[in-house]
């Protein structure tokens, strides 16, 4: 860009400079002067590069809200260092104080640029295009030609030119010795839309946060097993800050089938694909029963809720009869898979009221079983080969003695509490284990009875979200695309064309032309300029001395 | 043909274009040689010399006289270049026919690369009909040739059928901005580093004499970007959110990829700003520029390699066992949010 206009050049307050504090200082100055600095474009920058640099621990340090287990493994790792990390919000860089302090620094900066902006722009819109400057001819693009014509003829002429192109034309008749005229409003109006769309995302985004609720379920097929959405059924439930129950869909849903298709061959065998749980559902009690087939991608909306396939599992059915031969437990337990391609699960189950002594039984699942094998070829753990349950087997521990859910707290189903029970043995020392495929029975040690493993159930892992503001927030990112593509695109020029009475009674044309956007074409420019002179020509033979420069 | 015939011909169809890359890359590089003898010709013989042929209009007054023979080259070059644009582009098809179900040609990195290359080939061979731009060539050449053998060595996967949550109409909007304000990024990037290098020069002979004036270096390369960034802004801010809602129950989960996807767009953001910034202007805004360029390219191999919590590691040929399930296995999620360390004291055998 020349420096040769540097008046003309600069946008309407686009390049907000930081300036010098300012020596003597009362507390409103230092106020105008804070406030200034903040909604200058250099803090702005500096502010958008922390905001990068400020996202950068959040994907390399495990994060709380996203990886817990890690994060739990990690403070395992690092004993020392957990404290710190846990001191400076590292674990949540997103919801961090300093994290926050960056964005809505960035978001006041963005305010106090884009209202005064505004304003500006506003006036802008209102105004007439500049005059043209005394001397065009210094204009980087300019270009002149001398004809016999009388010069209004030639200016009313030009203003009729600048009009078909679309500029916004300032000539007065017998009054003006020149046309000015710009075109490209549009620019500053993209930028504008651009960055007031930015705080509309963002509102969006609050309001998902705020009044929105993310929760999961492990759900049993069959429609023995049913979820309603309300707060009791959720395995966990992450509400936002202001989330109100209320606005919580009454629907209810059981999975009447789950369908997987395995792959068998090629490289990525024992691979899942084409997931399908087949629902039943229906928005309100007592409403139409409907079906939907919830897929991966294919959300089931329901208002404004959406109900996400996002996991699945086995559930062994198990029933253990006491040592007096009552049934103490019986139904499908769901065990959790701890491997995300075979599809080896953990699971505890536990018969609190078992006679003689409670039962606790934790162990693991192989939807296909097999002995691992190391390189010499000796048996070594236990493993599951695929996913599919193909040959399922379940090896359990036996635990008896106190199992700690007689006290009445709180305890999770997928752990056993081990403080005040004891192992059963074998005679030989070793643990006590049974390994049972579908429709074995095991006899218990010491008359405690006896497990069978009836069969297989599947279950589904649920997740129900609702975004509030989702729509918003899309809503303001493509209306800040629009805005974009006008900022970018979008070439504010002006031009003006004078024409003056020469001594020698010829008439001297003079046409130039001011690009003002930042990525502007000199061969654009030069054409543009070209159209406007050959359009202002109408008789031949006129002579013409471009002086049009390139941009120096 | 079967799909194996189509995978095997895709990979023959990437290796004849690797190979009209590199003729491509060498008549290129033939072309500043012949330039640099007849600059110095000109110097030593005459001075005399006027720029009668002005084809380079840009740079003309600081070019002596191209010769014909590296005129020739130049123009070789660029039919070469062509060619293997062309014959790159049946790479990609047939990549696309030999999956079950056929399928567009990004479905992990090895793909995602030549299908970069070829968007910052096609930009480059399209951009040199508008624009006097046939000088950047050379290092276009020579970047889609070493990124075409990385990806041969280093990436190569089989052709695989997809998971799932990639399996989406979504894929080919998603990826497809993806790539292509990938591609314009890094020509955009290509020109900052040449800007920043030409500015610091006073070479009168050689490739940095042959390079216009830093400042239409600045110019093109903000082009680029000004392109890259509203498609960049559709993959990441529009297209990325909407399939992450279908596919993974919120539209923003903060994953390193999408992590490192915001910090890029943030960086380009920085850069289109610091553009209009006195004292940001020029230099600082080129190093912007790189800046964006390395964390895209660290975005796109770091975290598939780095990063196992990514659940864009699907992308990634090196760990198939991250790919299987995505997030439709959640063993660990499901075990962390209803509160239990799996295997934490997990008695077996």
């Amino acid at each position: 860009m020349t420096d040769l206009q540097p008046d003309l050049r600069q946008r309407p307050s686009d390049d907000r400079q930081a300036t010098a504090l300012p020596i003597d200082l009362t507390a409103r100055e230092l106020a105008r002067w804070s406030w200034r600095q903040l909604t200058s474009m250099r803090t702005a920058l500096v502010l958008l590069l922390l905001l990068a640099l400020a996202a950068i621990p959040g994907s390399v340090i495990p994060q709380e809200n996203i990886d817990s287990l890690a994060v739990s493994q990690w403070r395992d790792d690092h004993p020392r260092l957990a404290p710190i990390w846990d001191r400076l919000d590292l674990f949540s860089v997103y919801g961090s104080v300093w994290f926050a302090a960056i964005y809505i620094l960035l978001m006041i900066s963005l305010v106090g640029c884009i209202i005064p902006r505004l304003f500006v722009y506003y006036r802008a819109m209102r105004a007439k295009p500049p005059k043209a400057p005394r001397h065009l001819s210094r204009l980087p693009e300019s270009t002149s030609y001398t004809t016999d014509e009388d010069p209004g003829a030639v200016l009313a002429r030009a203003a009729l030119v600048m009009k078909g192109r679309r500029f916004r034309v300032d000539y007065v008749e017998d009054e003006s010795d020149a046309v000015a005229a710009e075109r490209g409003y549009l620019r500053e109006a993209g930028n504008l839309v651009f960055h007031l769309a930015v705080i509309v995302v963002l509102v969006g985004v609050a309001a998902g946060s705020l009044f929105g609720y993310k929760g999961g379920v492990i759900l049993l097929n069959g429609t023995d097993y049913g979820f309603s959405n309300n707060l009791t059924q959720y395995d966990d439930f992450a509400p936002g800050a202001l989330f109100d129950p209320d606005v919580m869909e009454p629907f209810s849903f059981s999975i009447t089938d789950f369908d997987v298709d395995w792959l068998t061959e090629g490289k990525r065998a024992g691979m899942a694909r084409e997931f399908v749980a087949k629902l039943d559902y229906t928005t309100e009690p007592g409403g139409e029963d409907k079906t939907y087939d919830l897929k991966v991608n294919h959300p089931l909306s329901i208002g404004g809720t959406d109900v996400f396939l996002i996991g699945h599992g086995y559930a062994p059915v198990i029933t253990i009869r006491d040592g007096e031969g009552e049934v103490a437990k019986s139904g499908p337990v769901v065990f959790l898979p701890t491997n995300a391609q075979t599809f080896e699960s953990f699971g505890v189950v536990k018969a609190p009221f078992a006679k003689p002594g409670q039962i606790g039984l934790e162990g693991a699942f192989y939807p296909t079983f097999a002995m691992g094998r190391d390189a010499d070829g000796n048996l070594t753990m236990p493993a599951s080969v695929f996913g599919e349950a193909l040959d399922p087997l379940l090896s359990m521990s036996l635990w008896t003695g106190d199992l700690g859910l007689q006290d009445g707290s709180a305890s999770s189903v997928y752990v056993l509490d081990k403080a005040d029970a004891t192992q059963v043995m074998k005679p030989n020392g070793q643990p006590f284990r049974m390994d049972l495929r579908p429709g074995e029975t095991a006899t218990l040690p010491d008359g405690l009875g006896t497990v069978t493993f009836d069969g297989l159930q599947r279950w589904n892992k649920i997740q129900v979200s609702r975004s509030p503001g989702s729509l918003v927030a899309l809503s303001g990112v493509v209306v800040a695309l629009l805005g974009l593509l006008g900022s970018l695109f979008v070439r504010p020029r002006r031009m003006w064309v004078r024409a003056r009475r020469q001594d020698d009674g010829t008439t001297l044309v003079e046409v130039a032309r001011l690009d003002r956007s930042s990525g502007g074409d000199p061969e654009d420019g030069a054409a543009e300029l070209g159209d406007v002179v050959a359009a202002l020509h109408e008789e031949t033979g006129v002579k013409t001395d471009s002086n049009r420069k390139d941009e120096s | 043909m079967t799909d194996a015939q189509w995978e095997v011909f895709s990979y023959e169809a990437v290796i004849g274009a690797a190979v009209l890359y590199f003729l491509a890359m060498l008549a290129y590089f033939f072309e500043l040689a012949s330039l640099r003898t007849a600059s110095k010709e000109v110097e030593t013989v005459s001075v005399g010399a006027d720029g009668g042929g002005a084809s380079h209009a840009v740079a003309v007054d600081q070019e002596p006289a191209p010769s014909r023979r590296s005129e020739v080259a130049g123009r070789l070059g660029l039919v070469l270049t062509v060619f293997a644009v062309a014959v790159h582009f049946v790479a990609l098809v047939a990549r696309g026919l030999a999956a079950d179900p056929n399928r567009v040609p990004w479905g992990n990195m090895y793909e995602f690369t030549i299908s970069g290359t070829f968007v910052v080939a096609l930009i480059f061979v399209l951009a040199t009909l508008r624009i006097d731009i046939e000088w950047l060539g050379p290092l276009v050449t020579t970047f889609v040739v070493a990124a075409l053998m990385a990806a041969f060595l280093g990436l190569d996967d089989a052709v695989l059928p997809l998971p799932d949550a990639l399996n989406s109409p979504w894929l080919v909007i998603h990826v497809v901005s993806a790539v292509i304000s990938t591609g314009a990024f890094t020509l955009g990037a290509l020109l900052s580093g040449l800007y920043l290098v030409k500015s610091r020069s006073s070479a009168t002979t050689g490739y940095l004499a042959r390079v216009p004036e830093p400042k239409v270096l600045d110019r093109l390369s903000y082009r680029m970007h000004a392109f890259g960034f509203p498609v960049w802004t559709f993959a990441v801010l529009i297209t990325g959110p909407i399939w992450a809602h279908q596919a993974w129950g919120a539209y923003w989960n903060w994953d390193p990829k999408e992590v490192w996807a915001f910090i890029t767009w943030v960086v380009y953001a920085a850069y289109l700003h610091a553009r209009a910034t006195a004292g940001w202007r020029g230099r600082n805004a080129a190093i912007l520029a790189l800046v964006g360029a390395a964390t895209l390219w660290f975005n796109f191999i770091g975290i598939n390699f780095f990063s196992s919590s990514s659940q864009h590691s699907y992308a990634e040929g090196a760990a198939p066992e991250m790919s299987v399930v995505l997030r439709l296995a959640g063993p660990v999620e499901v075990a962390q949010e209803v509160g239990v360390v799996v295997g934490a004291d997990h008695a077996r055998a």
